[in-house]
This record gives C-alpha cells, structure tokens and sequence, in this order.
C-alpha cells in the first residue's frame, strides 16, 4: 500500500499497521456507507414527509394562539401555550392519571404476559390453539372490546354489574373507572407482552436450564436466576413498547368514560382542545409534550437497555 | 418470473381505476351546466326516513332545478360539530344546507362558515315559527338560520306512584323520599353525565329562579344567587333518595330505558320517551303522565331549556339562492308535520301545534309548545362549546357541588372560555 510509505518513521510498526488497516477499510467503508446511505434514501424521504413534516408543523402551532375558527387572528405567542398547559391543574390530573394507568397495567400485563408465554412455552399438545387462543384479545379491535366492556359494565344492559351489589355505577366513579380501564387495557394487551415475551423465552438454551436443574435448582430459582438474567432484553424491549403504547392510551378512555370523572388521559385531554376547543395552538402545545413525554420514556429504557445489553459494560452485581 | 405478468397487471388495474376514482370524486362536487344542481345537506342521522322524504319530495317540486342530497352526520352532537368544523374551516364547497344544533349559529357565524338570512327569505323563515326557536338562530342581531325542529324536556311521571305532579323541585324530592320509605320505585331520571345535558338542566335551574348565565351582551358570566340556588338544587337531587345510582353517567336514553324499567316514578326527558314507552311497555304506558317541567319554587313556572335544529346555508357553497330556497322547502309545513309524526321531533311552527294529525298521536302538544313559549336560550356566544364544558365538568359529578364555591370556580372558568384562554378539561 502506498501509504505506508508516508507513516512518519518515528511511529512504532504496530501503529503503523493499525492506521495502514484503518485507512484502507475506511476506503471501502466509505463506499459501503455511500451505498447505504443510498439505500436507506427512499425510506428517510418517505420518513420525513409523513413523521417529521406533521411534527415540525406541530411545534410550529404550538408557538401561535391559533382558533381553527378564526385563522385570521393567529399571532406569534412564544411558549406561553406551554406556560398555560404547564400551569394548568387539568393537564397535570390528566398526566397523573395517564402514569397511573401506565405503571399499573404494564406491571399486571409483564406478570401476566409472563405466566402466558412459560405456559406457551412448555404447551406440549394443542400449541397451536393456546397460542391463538392466548391472541384473540389482541386481535380484537379496540374500540369494539371497549364497547363491549362499556355495556358490560353498565347497570341494567351488563351482564358484570349484575354481578354487583345493586346500585353501583362502576364507571361513575373515579377510581374504579380508571380500574376498570386497567382492566381492559390489561385484557388488551397481555397477549402482545406474551407474544414478545415468548420470543425471548426461546433465546433461553434448553442444556442451560437442564444443567440448572440437575445441580437441584427449583422452578423458582432457575425462573429467577436462569431464565430471566438470560431474558432481560428481551424483557425490557417488551417493557419499552408496552410502555410506550400505554402513555398514549386513547380509544379504551374515550369509549368506557369519554373522560369524565377525571379519568381523561393525556392523549383525550390533547384531543378535546384540538377538536372540541378547536384551540389548534394549546392542543399542539399538549400533543409536543405528549411527544416529549415518549420520547423521555423511550431514553430511560434504551439507556437501561444499552446498560443490560449483552456484551456490553460488565454486569453489576 | 412468474411474478412478472402478474406484478404487470396487478399495476394495470390500479391506473384503470384511477379514472373512476376520479370521477367519483368530481361527481361529489356540484354538477355541471346540465342537470339539476346538486345541494348537499348535512343533519343528524334520521332513521325514519322523514328527512330523506322530505328531501326527495322538496327537490321533484324544484321541477328540475336542484335535487337534495342528505347526508347523515355522526350520531352525537359533538361528532357532528367535528365534521361541520373540519368541512368549513376547509372552506369546501359542497355544504350547502347545514343542520346546526341550536347552540351553534354564534359560533359559525362569527367564523364566517354559514350566510345571513335577508329580505324575503328571512321573512319567510321567521313567519309563524316560535319566537325561542329564531332567537337560537340570532347573532348579533342578524338572522343566520331557518328554525327546523324544536324540542323542550317535560315531566314525566306514573300516575299509579304520584296522584298529583309536583310543582317544585322540593315537592318533587319529597314525594321521590316518600315513595322510596314506601319502598315503592321513586328514583327521578334527569341527565347528570358530564356532558351537554348536564349544562341544559342548569341552564333551565338558573333560568327558572330568574337568572342567566352569562350577562346579555355575552362577554361574562352573570351567575349570581340564581346559580348558587340551581347548583344547589342539582346537589340537593344528587344526594336525596331521588338519585338513581348512575346519575352520574346518565344521559337521554339511559333515563329513558331506566324509567321504562320501572325503577323510576319520575322522568325529566324530551317527549321522545312517548312513544317508546307505549312500543315498550304498555302496561307501564297506562300510567305514563306528563307535566310541566318543575319550578326552582312552585308559585314560578319553569323556563325549560330549548333545543332542536336550526338549519343554516354554507357560506361556501355555490349556489346560495337555491339553498336558500330548498332550506325553505325543507322547513315547510307538510316536512315538518312528516318529521314530528315519523320522527317524533317537536316542529318549530306555532301552528302544527293546533293541527289535528299532530296532536292525535301528540297529546301533550299543547304542553310542549306552553314550554316553548316560555323557553330559555343556553348562552349564546361562539365560545359556547369552551363555556359548557366548563359548566358540565365543574357541575360533575352533581353530588359533589359545592354551591358556593362551585359557583365562584364556575365563574372563573367561563371567564377563561370566553377569552379563549387555557385548557379545557
């Protein structure tokens, strides 16, 4: 190669092999990274007109007082929408009980999405079944399981508050309405958790748990020492997306309580501005925030992630 | 290979389809130089076929002129008022006839989405038809639409539980509380969701013990001791016997089935309940009776809220004269008989209510339209949509009002609805 020729002799052979090897890979690196780049063009074009456009325009609303009704009043208002949403108790309730709805259910659905996919796992006969039959929540539409639930619990058109004591509203209440939307939000979606969770069960090697279990291991123990140590990516992948998903929560409030009772999440309270209030500039305000709130979520995890990612950093013990 | 020829037609049909796509979407537009014009209507979707008649009827007596399409808009009114929005604030030409709940016109008005009424058509639109009814369709002195249906709630009651129909909200919570230590049914249905209703049964409160809600020039809240008194008499309501348990998430239809269940002696509800209850349960029917809405206090008559639909012409239409002319036809006398008989809505014409075909299967005709004339108007501002819901989510749930203080927090909150200022829950 010509360019050994001009490393400074001063330099020890070994470095001069390293920037000889560097030097000659970052050549054909660069025409492979060209090449991709190239590849991935068409995708980021696309990519940008339909995610990064509308966000753009969301950030560009949400700085102006901007009522749908009269766009001929719109005008420059700085961060003052955000001041309004920030100091306004509803968005702080709204935003109260969206992490609520979200640490609970997602906490239910990893036990229960759990439970799901070791029984998916070891289903000797009849797999095909359990695990469509595991699926049939998820594969229901929201909006439709909402309803049903809806009628359900509704006294005098639902089978389950017939279960109750008589004269109990469940939806009517605060609190075991945002219960019952854990509830269906739960019932929802453990299938998904299941379904990742599964796949990572399968990343687990068979002799590992064997050996675990000829040293005398109980189930308990290679659950918890085995099994899950050797799960936790894919633990915490199922984590992220759930979590995200949970924040945004929108169908299952809008159908069992529309928001009443101060059970509106972030997402409801984001849509009644824009689309009730027609308040274009508070409403883009709440959804960039929403947006921020997600994209918070999704760096603690990736962080966490990163931190756990096998091959990485040494383990902490 | 094999996926060539198929990959080949598979694009040959979709560039097929793009013609008859296109026309598809030019024939949504209005028509062209021939033909009658096209006028889209817009209302409430009507499941008995009045509104179709009547729009099928209206465009043959045209004599070829113009022919109505009706186009159903979403079940609830916050639905409707989406789509209406989103139509005209995209300035799109093919609303020509629009059916505006009653609290709307300011709002569109103001936005400049629907044209002032005038001259002869205005005339026509104002004659024999319910002065309540053309004050919803008023802004700022100005006409902006033709009053289509009307309707007010009544009180309906069992005669079997109650012999005689209370006068006063506290005769009623009384007779409610004795019937209830009786161990008889004696819940009272009433709209305690946190929505729209919710705001009509305390605009009808405020109003009967003789205030408003805002002041008369719409630009702050006016409250005062009337409201203090309606918040009061909701909360009074909401913790006696009287309450069913899922006041708080009740609306029309759930006070409907719940009265019709037997559970409850009392009903305050639009005279739809009539009729369904006589398909429903005839037996209960024999002793289903109406009466005047309640009065904050039994020497003073009640001013129920009015509501219905106020039809209105798009501002972006093209063809203005003939909508106005069709909205006319729309409204008319034989279209609004056919709308009460088949689809059981109150007409907005004084007098259908002396007509014999109405009151026949409409025996409480002559209560309706005393309730009507003595009507009270929610707030009309184009805030009105950010003024309710203040209203609605401070009054919810009912049980938890604090007159006073509610009423202080009330204010504040319309005050913020009226400058457009803030968040809404």
């Amino acid at each position: 190669m010509t360019t050994s020729a001009s490393t400074p002799a001063a330099s020890g052979a070994p470095t001069a092999a390293g920037r000889q090897g560097r030097a000659g890979l970052s050549e054909g690196a660069r025409q492979e990274r060209r090449l991709g780049l190239l590849l991935c063009a068409p995708a980021v074009i696309v990519m940008v007109a339909v995610t990064a456009y509308p966000i753009a325009y969301a950030i560009y609303l949400s700085l102006q007082r901007y009522d749908l009704r009269f766009p001929g009043q719109a005008r420059w208002v700085g961060f003052s929408n955000y001041w309004a949403v920030l100091t306004s108790p509803f968005w702080w309730q709204a935003l109260w009980v969206t992490v609520l709805i979200t640490v609970v259910s997602v906490a239910v659905e990893l036990v229960l999405g759990m439970a799901l996919a070791l029984v998916m796992h070891r289903a000797i006969f009849g797999r095909g079944t359990v695990r469509t039959a595991v699926l049939i929540p998820y594969g229901i539409v929201t909006v439709v399981a909402a309803y049903s639930w809806q009628y359900a619990w509704t006294p005098g058109t639902g089978y389950l508050a017939a279960l109750l004591p008589a004269g109990s509203a469940p939806l009517t209440d605060q609190w075991q309405a945002i219960g019952l939307i854990i509830l269906a939000e739960v019932w929802k979606t453990t299938p998904f958790m299941a379904l990742l969770l599964l796949a990572g069960l399968a990343l687990v090697p068979g002799e590992t748990v064997r050996a675990a279990m000829v040293d005398g291991a109980t189930f308990w123990q290679r659950l918890r020492l085995v099994i899950l140590p050797l799960m936790k990516p894919a633990i915490l992948v199922a984590l992220l997306f759930r979590t995200l998903d949970a924040f945004r929560i929108f169908d299952n409030i809008y159908v069992l309580t529309g928001g009443s009772n101060d059970t509106g999440s972030v997402s409801i309270l984001g849509y009644d501005n824009l689309f009730t209030a027609l308040n274009l500039g508070i409403g883009s305000a709440i959804s960039v925030l929403i947006f921020l709130c997600v994209a918070a979520i999704a760096f603690v995890f990736i962080k966490i992630f990163g931190a756990a990612a096998p091959g990485g950093e040494p383990e902490r013990r | 290979m094999p996926r060539g020829p198929n990959l080949r037609s598979r694009w040959l049909t979709a560039v097929a389809a793009l013609p008859v796509l296109a026309s598809v979407l030019v024939g949504c537009g209005s028509s062209g130089g021939s033909g009658p014009v096209a006028l889209n209507w817009y209302n409430f979707p009507d499941d008995s076929g009045a509104l179709q008649e009547a729009a099928d009827r209206c465009g043959q007596a045209s004599g070829g002129r113009y022919v109505i399409h009706y186009n159903k808009l979403p079940r609830t009114a916050d639905g409707q008022r989406q789509q209406l929005v989103r139509r005209l604030a995209a300035h799109d030409a093919g609303v020509d006839i629009i059916g505006l709940d009653v609290t709307w016109p300011a709002e569109f008005a103001e936005a400049g989405w629907i044209r002032e009424w005038t001259g002869p058509v205005k005339e026509q639109a104002t004659a024999d038809t319910l002065a309540a009814a053309v004050q919803t369709a008023t802004w700022k002195d100005k006409l902006y639409g033709a009053p289509y249906n009307s309707n007010t709630q009544l009180l309906w009651y069992r005669d079997d539980l109650v012999p005689t129909p209370p006068r006063s909200w506290a005769e009623m919570l009384a007779q409610a509380d004795a019937l209830a230590k009786a161990g008889k049914p004696h819940y009272v249905e009433i709209q305690g969701a946190q929505y729209e209703g919710l705001t009509v049964w305390f605009n009808t409160l405020v109003t009967s013990a003789g205030g408003t809600i805002l002041t008369p020039d719409a630009q702050a809240p006016s409250l005062g001791p009337p409201a203090v008194v309606a918040a009061g008499i909701m909360r009074d309501t909401a913790r006696s016997a009287a309450a069913d348990p899922s006041l708080p998430n009740q609306m029309e239809d759930q006070n409907r089935l719940a009265m019709e269940s037997g559970t409850a002696a009392f009903e305050l509800n639009y005279p739809f309940v009539y009729p369904s209850m006589k398909a429903n349960q005839p037996e209960l029917f024999q002793h289903f009776k109406w009466a005047p809405y309640p009065g904050v206090t039994a020497d003073r008559p009640a001013t129920v809220t009015i509501g219905g639909i106020d039809l209105a012409v798009g501002a972006y239409g093209k063809h203005p004269d003939l909508a106005f002319e069709a909205t006319l036809c729309l409204r008319d006398r034989e279209n609004q008989l056919a709308n009460a008989l088949k689809g059981g809505l109150p007409p907005s014409l004084r007098s259908l209510y002396q007509a014999a075909e109405l009151t026949e299967s409409y025996p409480f005709a002559a209560d309706v339209l005393a309730a009507l004339d003595t009507a009270s108007v929610r707030p009309q501002t184009p805030a009105y949509q950010n003024v309710s819901i203040a209203i609605s989510h401070t009054l919810s749930p009912p049980a938890a009002i604090k007159p006073e203080s509610t009423v202080a927090d009330l204010r504040g909150q319309i005050e913020d609805a009226l400058g457009s200022k803030g968040l809404i829950p």
